[in-house]
């Protein structure tokens, strides 16, 4: 119980602070890249749908490697950015933000692609037969349609940002309250022999996550399949 | 060295463990036979040992697995039953915790290479000759290793303080969780600045490029770096022979060569 008090619960925080920002910017980001890979007959397709599951397969030190070299103050981002605000981006929250968006991208798009190919586009042509303009149908009616995929994307961008590690290892320096997210802390404790503080946060970050996947799956159950 | 050579034979008795062992252990005939040895070295010195072993392989006739990584991570997994026959650490603390935990031989443990501290950037000019000045000076960032967790890192930090400048850059440091991070972070300009191993500084692929500012040695406690021969290589005649050949002349001078102190 002492444990528990004297704990830095600092890193805790800053990872669900991390996971939310991203999940509001990959739904921003998410939603038309998906309806556009669900519904185009473009030869594009292939290629960026590839593109997005990379993450998937790629290790996270190759994303960590090639952010820590494109966010620099040297790099292709970082260069112009530290240009435009006066520092670069690696170390910084922000930096996390466009890192962990990278890493979760397919845990959001795939869901929502999938969403939207199921509601079809019958019911965005009926609703625009009735004069409603294509983002007034989309939002009224595809995107409800879709609920279910949504709530996949969120929890799984949410969760899978949790569990982020290689990536901000790579990218983030470590800093308390900027980017010493909860992963790191274990790492670090479980690197300074403190092994009743890592058990602790660990095991938070496994209740943490079955909870999540729970809800998840509860609520998913609940929603209803909508047939095209 | 020669006939102290505690080369030994496989498979003694195999309940004698701790010291004992290896007394019993150095009275027993050399043995020509090649065997196998499973070395963990701390990625830090795994490209030297990789040079060391080369030599060895081909003067012993013994063969020699090396696995790399983190001291603090095969700590861990030779506490929980890695097959590790020798542990080359970043650092004297672990080394010691095996021994007196009972996972690895009492007497073994031995210093292999003492580390140097340099601060170093991947700009020309950027580290004056003076290392204060430059600490004073201008920068966004100065990485080091995390000082909690890797013995550079705790360097870095009793440096700055032996300075008096901790409290100056602490709002700027940025902690790679391991020295080779910490290297990243500069090579790739990341941070102007940073407390490295002078053998980084010198490797190869960066050697006289940038600048640095060699830490005096007095200004930080020493980063001795300890190798011991674990429980399960006490019967193994390679890996004593191992722990023996890193400190022969040959390998001391790869050693030094590559940017190490010896004792």
């Amino acid at each position: 119980m002492t444990t528990l008090l004297a704990m830095d619960w600092g890193p805790l925080w800053l990872t669900m602070q991390l996971a939310g920002v991203t999940v509001v910017v990959l739904l921003a980001l998410g939603t038309p890249l998906a309806w556009w890979l669900a519904f185009t007959k473009s030869r594009m397709r292939t290629p960026v749908e590839a593109v997005v599951a990379l993450p998937l397969v790629l290790p996270p030190t190759v994303l960590g490697f090639y952010l820590l070299t494109a966010m620099g103050p040297h790099g292709p981002v970082g260069g112009p950015w530290k240009a435009f605000t006066g520092s670069a981006l690696s170390f910084t929250f922000t930096g996390l933000v466009i890192a962990s968006t990278l890493y979760s991208l397919p845990f959001v798009v795939q869901p929502l692609q999938g969403a939207f190919e199921a509601v079809g586009t019958k019911p965005m042509e009926v609703a625009r037969s009735l004069r409603a303009s294509r983002l007034d149908a989309f939002f009224t009616v595809a995107s409800p349609m879709a609920l279910r995929g949504y709530v996949s994307a969120i929890v799984l961008g949410f969760a899978h940002t949790l569990g982020e590690f290689g990536v901000v290892l790579m990218v983030g320096g470590n800093i308390p309250g900027v980017t010493k997210v909860l992963s790191i802390a274990i790492y670090d404790h479980v690197e300074s022999l403190e092994y009743t503080q890592a058990h602790v946060l660990s095991a938070a970050l496994l209740v943490l996550s079955f909870l999540i996947l729970t809800i998840v799956y509860a609520i998913n159950r609940r929603l209803p399949v909508r047939a095209a | 060295m020669g006939a102290e050579e505690p080369k030994r034979r496989a498979r003694m008795a195999g309940g004698l463990s701790g010291c004992l062992s290896v007394f019993v252990l150095c009275l027993c005939p050399p043995s020509a036979a090649a065997e196998e040895v499973r070395v963990a070295v701390a990625t830090n010195f795994a490209a030297t040992l990789g040079e060391i072993v080369t030599n060895f392989e081909r003067d012993t006739g013994h063969a020699v697995v090396v696995s790399s990584g983190s001291s603090g991570a095969i700590y861990a997994q030779i506490r929980h039953g890695a097959p590790f026959d020798v542990f080359f650490s970043a650092d004297a603390m672990r080394p010691k915790r095996l021994e007196e935990e009972g996972f690895a031989v009492c007497g073994s443990r031995r210093t292999y290479a003492v580390g140097r501290l340099t601060l170093w950037s991947a700009t020309p000019g950027a580290v004056k000759e003076d290392g204060r000045s430059t600490l004073s000076g201008h920068f966004e960032h100065l990485a080091m290793a995390n000082p909690g967790t890797a013995p550079y890192g705790a360097a870095s930090k009793q440096t700055l303080q032996a300075l008096g400048l901790w409290n100056h850059v602490r709002d700027r440091i940025v902690q790679g969780e391991n020295i080779g991070q910490t290297f990243q972070f500069v090579v790739s300009h990341n941070a102007r600045l940073g407390f490295v191993a002078l053998s980084q500084a010198l490797h190869s692929s960066v050697r006289g490029t940038g600048s640095r500012w060699d830490v005096p040695a007095h200004l930080h406690a020493p980063l001795r770096q300890q190798a011991v021969l674990l429980v399960n290589g006490r019967h193994n005649a390679a890996a004593t022979a191992l722990l023996d050949y890193v400190q022969e002349e040959q390998s001391r001078t790869i050693i030094e060569r590559v940017g190490y102190g010896i004792e």
